[in-house]
C-alpha cells in the first residue's frame, strides 16, 4: 500500500469528510504474519477491507500479488478476492447452510467441479479438526468451532493471503489460544500470509512477526514485533505494550512504590543478546548495596527475551552512584525520580 | 338454520373460490412483491447494488400505492384490468386487483425481513468473490427464508381479508357469500357460518406457516 487515503462523505451537509485512513503506506511480504493494532475507530478494519476491495480507496495505490487493485472494476475485483481469504470477529457463517456447505461456498463461487469441492471440503474440515461436524449447522457449534469453520471457509480456495479482522475478539481466552495456534499452523504449514487486525496486544505477541500500530487513521509505529515490544517509540504503542508487558512503572505507580520502599528507585532494561542481568546483580552485590526487585519482569517473544526490572536500592549515595555508572557502561539504566 | 342447510352448496363454492383467489393472488402478488422488495433491499444505500435513484423511485412508488384503501384501489385499477384482461369484473379482475394492491405491501414485508440478515454474512459472501445476484440467490434469500415464510403467512391472512370485498366487482368468495346471503337477507346465522369458514382458513394458514418457518429455522 502506498499513500492510501480513505475518506467518507461528511455525515452532515457542509461538514468535513470523515477521513478513516490518512495516508498509509505499508508493505506485507510473503509469509509474514503482519499484525495491525489500534483502538476502535483507529481505521484498522477499514484498512484491511481496502486490501480485498470491500472498501474502495479514495486515493493511493494498493498492489496485491502484483495486481494494482485500486483501478479494478468490481467484476475483476471478484477474481482477486478468490486469492484472498477473510475471517471475521462475528464469524459471519451462513446459518442456513451446513458446515460443509459453508466451506464449499467460495469453491462454488469460483465454479470448481463438484468432485473437487467435496474433496477440498473434507480436507479443510480435517485441517481445522471439525470432520465430525460437516453436517451440523453453525448454530449448533461453539464460538471457537465457528471460527474454525470460518478459517476453513476462508482457506478453501487455497488463497495466498488471509485477512483476519478481530478474529479472536469474540472468543474466551482459552478458545482464543486455540484459534491462534490454528492460525499459526495456517501460516507455517500452508505458507499463507496473514494480515491480522486486533486491539489485543496479546494476539500480536503470540502470533505476529511484524506489527503496525494505528492511531487516528495513520500508522504511528511499525516494525519487528520484538523491537516494538521491547522499545516502543510512540505513546500509543507504549500503551498497547503496557497492556501485556509490565515494563517501566508509570508516574502513578512510582508514587505507590515510594510509599512502600525506601531508597533510590532504578530501572534496568534488558534485551536479548547479552546476559547482563547476572552481571548487574553481581555488581550491585559487590558494592554491598541492598537491593530489592519492586516492579517489572522478563518477557519472551518468539524465543527472544527482553524486560525491565525496577529495583529499590539502599546504601551510601556515592556507592550507588559508582555502581550505576559501572552498570551503565554495559546495560541500560534509568533512575526514576 | 334450515336456510343455511339449503345454502351449503353455495357456501362450499364460495369457500373454494376464496381459496383459489387467494392462491392465485399469492402467486402473482407474492412474486411481484418479492421482486419489488428485493429491489428496495439491493438498491438501498450501502447495499450490494446501491443506487440512489432506483431506490428513491421504488420507495416513492411503494409509498404512493401501499396506503390506498383496497376498496378504492379495486375501483381505481379497474380500467387497467379491462385493458389487460379485457374485463373489469369477475374473479379474474379481482385477482388482478389483489395481486397489484398486495404487491406493494408485500414488498415492505420482504424488505424488512431481508434487513434481518446480518450485513456481515453478506460481506463474507462478497469477500468470497460472489457477485450481487449470486449473493441474493445463494445467501440473502436462504438466510432470510424463515422470517420470509412468517411474513408470507401474515400476507396470506391479509389476502383472505382482501377477497372479502370481491363482490363489488362481481367476484365471488366467502365475503361475497356473507354479504349476499347473510347480510342482505337479514340472516346472521348464514353470516356467522361464513365467519366460521374464514376463521378455519386463517387458523390453518397460520398453523402451517408457523410449522414451516419452525422447520426452516430449526427451532
Amino acid at each position: 500500500m502506498t499513500d492510501v487515503v480513505k475518506s467518507y462523505p461528511p455525515s452532515q451537509k457542509g461538514g468535513d469528510p470523515v477521513v478513516a485512513i490518512d495516508g498509509v503506506s505499508i508493505e506485507v511480504e510473503h509469509g509474514d504474519v503482519y499484525g495491525i493494532i489500534g483502538y476502535s475507530g483507529a481505521g484498522k478494519s477499514t484498512l484491511v477491507r481496502l486490501v480485498n476491495g470491500l472498501e474502495k480507496a479514495t486515493s493511493g495505490s494498493i498492489v496485491v500479488n502484483g495486481t494494482e487493485i485500486t483501478s479494478l472494476k468490481e467484476r475483476s475485483m471478484r477474481t482477486v478476492r478468490g486469492d484472498i481469504g477473510m475471517i471475521f470477529q462475528q464469524f459471519n457463517l451462513f446459518n442456513s447452510k451446513t458446515v460443509a456447505k459453508n466451506v464449499a461456498y467460495p469453491l462454488e463461487v469460483a465454479g470448481r467441479p463438484a468432485a473437487e469441492i467435496t474433496a477440498r471440503v473434507t480436507e479443510m474440515l480435517a485441517f481445522v479438526g471439525l470432520s465430525d461436524k460437516a453436517k451440523n449447522y453453525p448454530d449448533q457449534l461453539s464460538g471457537g468451532q465457528k471460527q474454525r469453520v470460518g478459517i476453513a471457509r476462508a482457506l478453501a480456495t487455497s488463497p495466498s493471503l488471509l485477512l483476519a479482522d478481530e478474529a479472536t475478539s469474540a472468543l474466551d481466552p482459552e478458545t482464543t489460544s486455540e484459534v491462534l495456534s490454528l492460525l499459526d499452523r495456517v501460516n507455517r504449514e500452508l505458507g499463507v500470509t496473514i494480515i491480522l487486525i486486533t486491539h489485543e496486544m496479546d494476539v500480536i505477541r503470540s502470533l505476529a512477526t511484524k506489527v503496525a500500530v494505528m492511531d487516528g487513521g495513520r500508522i504511528v509505529e511499525r516494525g519487528d514485533v520484538f523491537d516494538v515490544f521491547s522499545r516502543p517509540q510512540n505513546p500509543a504503542s507504549a500503551r498497547f505494550v503496557s497492556t501485556v508487558v509490565q515494563g517501566v512503572p508509570s508516574p502513578v505507580e512510582v508514587q505507590t512504590l515510594r510509599t512502600r520502599h525506601d531508597g533510590r528507585i532504578v530501572t534496568f532494561s534488558f534485551r536479548d543478546g547479552n546476559n547482563s542481568q547476572a552481571q548487574v546483580f553481581l555488581d550491585l552485590a559487590a558494592t554491598g548495596i541492598r537491593f530489592e526487585l519492586v516492579y517489572g519482569g522478563i518477557n519472551d517473544i518468539r524465543g527472544r527475551a527482553f524486560g525491565h526490572l525496577t529495583l529499590a536500592l539502599q546504601g551510601e549515595y556515592a556507592a550507588i552512584d559508582a555502581a550505576l555508572a559501572r552498570i551503565g557502561s554495559y546495560s541500560e539504566v534509568t533512575e526514576v525520580h | 338454520m334450515e336456510k343455511l342447510l339449503d345454502l351449503l352448496p353455495q357456501l362450499g363454492e364460495a369457500a373454494w373460490e376464496t381459496l383459489y383467489i387467494v392462491a392465485a393472488s399469492l402467486v402473482f402478488g407474492g412474486i411481484a412483491g418479492l421482486l419489488i422488495g428485493l429491489g428496495l433491499y439491493v438498491t438501498r444505500p450501502g447495499s450490494i447494488l446501491e443506487n440512489r435513484v432506483a431506490f428513491t423511485v421504488i420507495n416513492v412508488l411503494v409509498n404512493i400505492f401501499r396506503p390506498i384503501p383496497f376498496i378504492i384501489f379495486i375501483a381505481a385499477i379497474q380500467p387497467l384490468a379491462r385493458l389487460v384482461l379485457g374485463t373489469g369484473i369477475g374473479n379474474g379482475a379481482l385477482i388482478f386487483a389483489i395481486s397489484i394492491g398486495a404487491a406493494f405491501g408485500i414488498s415492505r414485508i420482504v424488505e424488512q425481513n431481508l434487513l434481518t440478515v446480518s450485513p456481515g454474512v453478506i460481506e463474507a459472501a462478497r469477500a468470497a468473490g460472489a457477485g450481487p445476484l449470486y449473493i441474493v440467490r445463494t445467501v440473502l434469500l436462504p438466510e432470510a427464508l424463515g422470517p420470509l415464510i412468517l411474513g408470507y403467512t401474515f400476507v396470506l391472512v391479509v389476502l383472505v381479508d382482501m377477497t372479502a370485498v370481491g363482490g363489488y366487482i362481481g367476484g365471488g368468495g366467502i365475503g361475497n357469500f356473507a354479504i349476499q346471503y347473510g347480510y342482505r337477507q337479514f340472516n346472521p346465522i348464514v353470516t356467522w357460518a361464513a365467519v366460521l369458514v374464514v376463521i378455519v382458513f386463517v387458523q390453518l394458514i397460520q398453523f402451517f406457516g408457523n410449522a414451516l418457518a419452525r422447520k426452516i429455522m430449526r427451532r
